[in-house]
């Protein structure tokens, strides 16, 4: 206690938040970076001692469902961070457009965001399903398709429903910050480029988008700071199915761990898939720090 | 002006945008600035794309309600008016037997979803509360204070946040079942409070960092302590940003699926969105039943978010995007 009271305020202050993410957080990925070194399985736990070093690397960079799904993930996160960030974009922009009811507009925008992945991924999996699902419903009643579409099933067409459902779920996460951003947007510029001729194209693409950049950042860090969302999705939609044609990452080592009980390869697996999401973040948050440095140039 | 008429026909929705929107949106001096075009000789474009955008936003709003009215739609269904593939939108008949059901009210000894939804909203609301308590400290610290590494504290605080949950769940379960945890309220609502204290400061901090220091220095020459000092002058300003970043943490603890789904195994414990997949057997799902816990999930959820909407913005805006 006396200890505590000679720290200076400020330590104090952040003692707890630091407490907490050393507990929760850094001590379980050091452990769980020592047990990618061992052998451990849950059901024998005298083997979390059996250290083999690289071994469970060395397996899991020879084997091809590892790389299929890192590969499968990289892409899905590029396809569907990339898509959620045009069609929010495209949303914010209409939206900034409409002075009545603007309000009402952007509640509704965020409706998607209110539903916890699992529910999403239920629900998508209730429209896609080949039987009863809205989907094939629709496209056999009102466009004569004859045959019942497996949406889930086929391999490719699962993968596409998974980015359908996550794009529908966080679309809104870039729509309300891009929006944000419109609003935040000084005028001045713009009629300046209005004044000295520009066309509305070049206005947007050297007055606005330049200034939307920051933005578009942020949202990637903090959509790139939940990407393993997309297991609860995943897990409830396809389960890695059809024969592992959806697994990602998270999926094949949360099976790894939970259902083969081989911790130690798990952990190396999940290992390398924080080691993804990480790369992402610090990826997209140095391209902020670029545009916002960009935009203050400009502004000097 | 007519440049930007010939143009508006390559690019319409831009030209929108650009040429027609009041500066700042909303703000009320300004929307005589909406007029104008009307004096203008291409009326019929700029009507054109008026509506134009109607009709975009019009579809675009129909996209993002559908799938979720749809689920909510048939959670008032029966299974077999389900599995019968009844027209969609034709009233079919209604009913409440479903969240009978769910609440072990009808026939069915159903699941217990009352136990699941008690268990989600103590776990939700106490690791909030923690979480922003926690948050609150750590984010004034580094609004208000300098010291060595902070940027470096600061930037390490927000890549904890980027281990995904799955990521994290297998060596937290390995340490949780050593420490008993497993299967504990407890247990949960602290990887809860761990997962939303990163963002809570990084939140708060951005509003701290908008009132100015000099407010409560000049309370503490009036002689206040610097206690005083926060509780009186600082807090009550940062309190809608405190109060969406309490918003966050309780969606993230009430949707949350990946780390609960394996911290908790029992009645006690289990939460709403671990408790969906009790709807599903290995080839049978009760669509039905399901439906009706999924609007039972989003409600809560739903409710909370309209009441403070204009905050969730606010805390967005200001907290984290303004550097």
């Amino acid at each position: 206690m006396k200890l505590l009271r000679k720290l200076p305020p400020e330590a104090r202050l952040l003692l707890p938040a630091f407490v907490v993410i050393l507990v929760v957080v850094a001590v379980p990925l050091l452990f769980s970076l020592y047990t990618s070194f061992t052998s451990y399985r849950l059901v024998r736990p005298e083997t979390i001692w059996n250290v083999v070093w690289f071994k469970n690397y060395i397996k899991l960079f020879g084997s091809s469902d590892f790389w299929w799904a890192f590969g499968r993930t990289v892409l899905f996160l590029t396809v569907v961070l990339n898509l959620e960030m045009l069609f929010g974009l495209a949303l914010a922009l209409l939206v900034n457009q409409v002075t009545r009811g603007q309000r009402m507009l952007r509640t509704i925008m965020m409706f998607p965001m209110m539903f916890s992945p699992v529910l999403v991924g239920f629900q998508f999996k209730f429209m896609f399903n080949d039987n009863i699902g809205i989907v094939n419903h629709i496209l056999q009643n009102w466009f004569g398709v004859t045959q019942a579409i497996p949406w889930l099933v086929e391999s490719h067409l699962a993968f596409f429903s998974l980015a359908c459902a996550e794009i529908w779920n966080s679309t809104a996460v870039f729509a309300i910050l891009l929006l944000a951003g419109l609003m935040a947007m000084p005028q001045d510029p713009l009629e300046a480029a209005r004044v000295d001729g520009c066309t509305p194209w070049q206005a947007f693409r050297h007055v606005t988008l330049p200034f939307l950049m920051p933005f578009v950042y942020i949202a990637m860090t903090i959509r790139s700071l939940d990407v393993g969302r997309a297991f609860d999705i995943v897990k409830i939609m396809t389960n890695g199915g059809p024969a592992g044609r959806t697994e990602l990452i998270w999926t094949l080592s949360a099976r790894a761990g939970y259902e083969d009980a081989r911790m130690g390869y798990a952990n190396a697996m999940s290992y390398v898939a924080v080691l993804l999401s990480i790369a992402f973040t610090v990826h997209f948050f140095r391209k902020l720090n670029a545009s916002r440095q960009f935009l203050n140039e400009v502004d000097a | 002006m007519t440049q930007s008429a010939l143009t508006l026909d390559r690019n319409p929705a831009l030209a929108r945008t650009l040429e027609t929107t009041p500066p700042g949106g909303a703000l009320p001096e300004l929307s005589g600035l909406d007029d104008e075009p009307v004096k203008e000789p291409w009326l019929p474009a700029a009507l054109l794309m008026r509506w134009g955008v109607r009709v975009c936003v019009f579809i675009a709003m129909c996209l993002i309600m559908l799938p979720g009215l749809w689920v909510m739609l048939n959670a008032f269904r029966t299974n077999v008016a389900i599995l019968a593939r009844d027209s969609i939108f034709a009233a079919t008949s209604y009913t409440l037997d479903n969240f009978r059901d769910v609440f072990g009210m009808g026939d069915t000894a159903g699941i217990p979803v009352k136990a699941y939804f008690v268990n989600s909203l103590v776990i939700s609301v106490t690791s909030t509360v923690i979480a922003i308590a926690i948050g609150l400290a750590g984010g004034y610290a580094f609004a208000r204070y300098k010291f060595r590494f902070k940027k470096t504290l600061f930037v390490g605080l927000m890549l904890s946040r980027a281990v995904p949950g799955i990521a994290l769940s297998l060596p937290v379960f390995i340490i949780w079942s050593w420490l008993g945890l497993i299967d504990t309220k407890v247990g949960t609502i602290i990887v809860y409070v761990a997962m939303n204290v990163p963002f809570s400061v990084w939140l708060i901090d951005g509003f701290f960092r908008q009132i100015p220091k000099e407010l409560a220095e000049a309370a503490e020459i009036d002689g206040c302590t610097r206690w005083q000092a926060f509780w009186q002058v600082e807090f009550p300003m940062a309190k809608s940003g405190i109060a969406s970043a309490a918003i966050f943490a309780f969606l993230t603890a009430w949707n949350e699926f990946a780390l609960a789904s394996q911290l908790t195994r029992s009645t006690d414990t289990k939460t709403l969105p671990v408790g969906l997949m009790d709807f599903t057997a290995q080839f049978t799902i009760n669509w039905a039943g399901m439906c009706a816990l999924a609007v039972i999930i989003i409600i809560p959820a739903l409710i909370l978010t309209f009441i403070v909407q204009k905050h969730l913005i606010a805390g967005l805006t200001f907290g984290g995007v303004k550097g």
